[in-house]
């Protein structure tokens, strides 16, 4: 397909090219164009839950992940305003958890982390709020350490036994909402699939047991090369 | 022009963040000819001498004693600076926030997997010591923190050009490996 | 046990999308809905566990623990507290001999909290094993623990009926409508059926002509152009349409959907069948929330009716193919589920969070359907405008408002109810007509909306100017702004937020504690930027309009009453601290057995 039959948009002043029935992070990323999120992972519905990935539209702030890009848009997003946004967000994620980044098996390739990198976040403008929160560590191959899930529900969409889902959002609201693990069919699940459950968790809140540490500091996924920098390379 | 003078403390901390800071290696001479020290474990002043440009507070507070500490150098310096993560959010000390203070005291001095000669079960209260706090506090919920360094411990480089920058007035320069969290 | 839940769940034919039936039916039985219970519908549904409990847990009430063989439900809203709601709470506490939110030791009496229950104008009032108790008052509650303890049957201790419809055999609810002010277009007299008649001689695209004619704007909060959506929706070309009805009522001090439920229903009912029929919808659905579900078996009734007249079911008014049902959906207490998306994740059995938009609901809305949306007041309304005509509707009200607008008032004021007025009132004229003096604020439009000074009253009630769904109270000029209404309001979006979103979970906590802080006297002048600068970051980042509106309360306080802030920063200093040495270390004194030395 050349480029005439594509949906032709403006990013932050570059003007790029998409698929129909691309979403406007999507397309982004195909044009060399780095969006932050967290939220969002390949292959399930993105659930718009953690609102960074934020963009201006005619004035108007609406995420990338949902919103298909429309022909002729004009869009912003990495500009101060909203890159001041997105880290705010950041650092309301480290407030409501309990991140000891220092003792955490994720550090290094933790992609909250890796944005408060990008975003040079010294420290975090809100006060810290120490929630307590647990740990489950019933199955045999999983820990689920809520203290550093910042409910994403990336995992809700796509961790799955016989098609059901093993993490499900509990309670509502800004003190009680949490992610808890269903522990029957958790403990089910083969050594690949918890692998591949830690995999998507964006933070250390689902961790293979016995696979903490598993690449050498200056080795980790974000140690050298900040978050997005591989699609900004393209 | 007298040179600019620097103090450190530890708080609840571990040292780390000090071994950091003499980790600059040669830089240290260079260190030496632009700043003085007073107030520092470094070179074991133990009370301010005179008024001071930087505190550099490592540790967060978990005692009665680190509060007074941190008050002290919040008088005596003009720029304060938490230093690594505990002083920034009370690091891996702040992992017993959650604890109820009873269970924190038990493990320590009674049922721990270190304690042995505590045959009476004796909890320390002598009046000397310092009295342990409800949590571990960030600094700059006691005191108001000018600059922070994160990192556990700050890497070398973030604490030697954070205090180049100080003390020349240059912008700081944060090149993406020096900012970090561990 | 497992052959009940079992029957309930075969009743609604082993159908995860009425997953909301299953479970009210269940916690009906059961007066909770047991962990066994959740086990075993999971089963059957084939679904995991946790993901029914996440259905369980996302609504007030439901519990997995019983909650009392008499539950009370006490409102704990701005206006309840206002009329007395704490007092009746310390009576019930003491009566009862437990704090809130707990159970008594026998398990007989439970003590809960709850969000507006849409009784603003006959406060303090609480909800009682489905029954409503208003104008509670300490002596009040003393007989009524005592009927407790009695065993009585709770219906049995509803001394005496409200006004109008309250009193139906099949309402028998003490609740009044304090209707105070009949307007032209929704008390207006009419002839039940006529308007279905009359539309059946229209084709569908006749009858959204004539809506859109009306410029009819939503009258639950944002206004949208009625006939325009039903449009959208018709032109999306889902092989099936729906046709919702949002009697979710959630927004604290509104509570006019409630009168026309008691005192309309036909006309409601009449409103849904014409949007049915120019959507070309086969089913419409009331979602009804879980406070109102007295007044369900009426509403069933009047369906029944509206079947035996031939105006609902198949071939309605004699007309072939003009096929319409309504059921009712009971909702089960989450004020979010009023917003139209997380309604239909509800309607769906889900947890009622937004949904992520586009798609819109005319897209893709119930069961990925075009569905349509409608307020009861909007629906209601549009039976008048079939009655009389669009340029009638068009005369009454401003330019941009159309028609007329049912307020509810409640607060400081001598004639708290519902009024219909037409758009264009000002506040002022507001106030004098409810008998209000001495006032210090408006809160229009419920929390969500705008809190605003005496030096706008003069501003007047209309899309343009003040949109309300309407919900407007008066605030006195001896109450306590921020304690009393600011304080309340963000603690209910904290309770109500769905919490999907990190920032309105994580934002609305950070904004009250801070709002805590300079109430308690610690705060210093950046406090009150910060917390102006980071409640706009709500407005532009939420999914839905709870998030987006959440710091509605604060930042328009701090819009229009920007000296009652300053006056609480007691320093010139630019950092104050919060920590308080004695309360730090008293425990850890305490365990190891030394006194403070501070
Ligand atoms: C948090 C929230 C709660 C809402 N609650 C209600 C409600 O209880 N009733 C209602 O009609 N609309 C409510 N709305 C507005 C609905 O989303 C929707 O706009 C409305 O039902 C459409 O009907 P209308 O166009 O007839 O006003 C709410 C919106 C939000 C964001
Ligand atoms: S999850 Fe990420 S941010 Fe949280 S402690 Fe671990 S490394 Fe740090
Ligand atoms: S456990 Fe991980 S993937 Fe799941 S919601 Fe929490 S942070 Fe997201
Ligand atoms: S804004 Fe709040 S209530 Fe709305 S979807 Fe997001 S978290 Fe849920």
């Amino acid at each position: 397909m050349d480029n005439t039959e594509k949906i032709k948009f403006v990013i932050d002043d570059k003007v790029c090219y998409a698929e129909p029935g691309q979403t406007i992070l999507e397309a982004a990323k195909s044009n060399g164009v780095y969006i932050p999120s967290l939220c969002y992972i390949e292959g399930v519905k993105p659930p718009g839950s953690c609102r960074i990935c934020n963009v201006r539209v005619n004035n108007r702030n609406l995420i990338a992940c949902t919103t298909p890009v429309a022909e002729g848009m004009i869009i912003d997003n990495d500009i101060p305003e909203l890159n001041e946004l997105r880290k705010a967000i950041v650092e309301m994620l480290f407030v409501s958890g309990n991140h000891f980044c220092p003792g955490c098996e994720k550090s290094g390739n933790c992609e909250l982390q890796a944005l408060a990198y990008r975003f040079q976040m010294m420290v975090p403008r809100f006060p810290y709020e120490f929630p307590e929160k647990g740990v489950n560590a019933t199955s045999k191959y999983i820990f689920h350490d809520r203290n550093r899930c910042i409910m994403c529900k990336r995992c809700i969409g796509k961790v799955m036994k016989d098609e059901k889902h093993v993490f499900a959002y509990n309670s509502r609201g800004g003190e009680h909402l949490h992610v808890v693990m269903d522990e029957e069919l958790a403990s089910q699940l083969t050594e690949e699939e918890a692998t591949e459950a830690m995999d998507i968790c964006p933070v250390g809140a689902i961790l293979k047991k016995e696979r903490g540490y598993y690449s050498p500091i200056g080795h980790r996924k974000y140690d050298k090369e900040s978050i997005g920098s591989d699609i900004e390379k393209k | 022009m007298s040179k600019p003078v620097i103090a450190t403390a530890t708080l609840a901390g571990c040292f780390g963040c000090h071994m950091s800071l003499l980790d600059i290696d040669e830089r240290i001479l260079e260190l030496i000819e632009l700043v003085e020290f007073n107030k520092s474990p470094i070179n074991d002043i133990k009370t301010f001498t005179k008024q001071c440009d930087i505190g550099l507070i490592e540790g967060g507070c978990s005692n009665s004693e680190n509060i007074e500490v941190l008050k002290d150098f919040r008088k005596n310096c003009k720029i304060l600076v938490s230093l690594g993560e505990c002083a920034i959010m009370g690091g891996l000390p702040a992992m017993r926030n959650g604890i109820p203070i009873r269970e924190c005291l038990e493990e320590a001095y009674i049922t721990g997997p270190t304690v042995r000669m505590n045959t009476k079960k004796i909890l320390p209260n002598d009046d000397e010591l310092p009295m342990m706090l409800d949590k571990v506090y960030p600094c700059h919920e006691i005191v108001k923190i000018d600059y922070f360094l994160p990192g556990c411990p700050p890497t070398a480089d973030l604490i030697w050009n954070a205090l180049l920058a100080l003390v020349t007035g240059d912008e700081l320069k944060l090149p993406y490996e020096v900012v970090k969290f561990d | 046990m497992k052959e009940k839940v079992q029957n309930i769940v075969k009743k609604f034919h082993n159908d995860r999308s009425r997953l909301m039936d299953i479970l009210l039916d269940i916690q009906k039985d059961f007066n909770c809905i047991p962990d066994e219970a959740a086990s075993i519908v999971a089963t059957l549904l084939n679904m995991s566990k946790v993901d029914v409990n996440q259905t369980i847990s996302f609504y007030h009430f439901f519990s997995k623990e019983p909650v009392g063989t008499y539950a009370v439900y006490l409102n704990n809203s701005a206006v309840a507290c206002m009329m007395g709601r704490e007092e009746v709470a310390r009576a019930f506490e003491e009566e009862v001999g437990t704090s809130f939110n707990s159970v008594t030791e026998d398990g007989l009496i439970g003590l809960w909290d709850t969000s507006d229950i849409g009784m603003n104008d006959q406060e303090p009032a609480a909800i009682i094993n489905g029954i409503v108790f208003t104008n509670l008052t300490p002596t009040r509650v003393k007989e009524i623990v005592i009927g407790f303890r009695e065993g009585k049957d709770i219906s049995e201790m509803v001394d005496k009926y409200g006004d109008g419809q309250n009193s139906n055999e099949l309402i028998r609810s003490m609740v009044n409508n304090n209707i105070r002010k009949k307007g032209p277009v929704l008390f207006s007299e009419y002839e039940v059926g006529m308007a279905i008649r009359n539309v059946a001689n229209y084709s569908p695209e006749q009858t959204i002509e004539i809506i859109k004619n009306s410029n009819i704007r939503g009258r639950g909060g944002a206004g949208f152009p009625a006939g325009l959506k039903w449009e959208f929706c018709c032109k999306s070309g889902g092989e099936e349409i729906y046709l919702v009805c949002n009697a979710d009522e959630g927004e604290p001090g509104t509570f006019k959907e409630r009168v026309i439920l008691t005192e309309l229903p036909m006309l409601l009912f009449e409103g849904m069948i014409i949007a049915g029929y120019a959507l070309n919808a086969k089913e419409g659905i009331l979602y009804l929330r879980y406070e109102y579900k007295y007044i369900k078996d009426y509403l069933e009734d009047v369906l029944q009716q509206l079947r035996n007249l031939n105006l609902l079911g198949n071939n309605i008014a004699g007309k072939g193919g003009f096929n319409f049902d309504i059921r009712i959906q009971l909702g089960a207490g989450a004020y979010v589920c009023g917003e139209e998306s997380g309604l239909i994740e509800s309607m769906e059995g889900k947890r009622g969070e937004p949904r992520n938009r586009p798609p819109f609901p005319v897209q893709k809305g119930y069961k990925n359907m075009p569905t349509v949306i409608n307020n009861v007041e909007t629906l209601s309304s549009v039976v008048k405008i079939i009655l009389n005509s669009p340029e009638w509707f068009k005369a009454m009200g401003t330019k941009e408002s159309a028609g007329t607008k049912l307020l509810s008032i409640s607060g400081d004021c001598k004639h708290p109810g519902i009024y219909e007025i037409e758009w264009g009132m000002t506040i002022n004229e507001m106030l004098e007509m409810v008998g209000a003096s001495s006032v210090q604020a408006v809160q229009v439009g419920g929390p969500s909306g705008v809190c605003i000074d005496p030096s706008q009253f003069a501003r007047s009630i209309s899309f343009e100017d003040l949109p309300t769904g309407g919900a407007m109270i008066v605030i006195g000029e001896n109450r306590d702004l921020l304690k009393e209404f600011v304080m309340n309001y963000t603690d209910f979006f904290i309770e109500e937020s769905c919490g999907s979103c990190g920032p309105c979970r994580s934002l609305t906590v950070i904004l009250r504690n801070k709002l805590q802080k300079i109430m308690d006297g610690k705060g210093v002048k950046a406090d009150i930027d910060e917390l102006y600068e980071w409640g706009n970051y709500m407005k532009q980042v939420n999914r839905c309009g709870l998030g987006q509106t959440a710091a509605n309360p604060i930042l328009t306080t701090i819009e229009n009453f920007r000296p009652l802030y300053d006056s609480l920063i007691k320093t010139d200093d630019d950092f104050v601290s919060t920590f308080n040495m004695e309360k730090a270390v008293a425990d850890s004194c305490k365990y190891v057995g030394r006194v403070p030395k501070l």
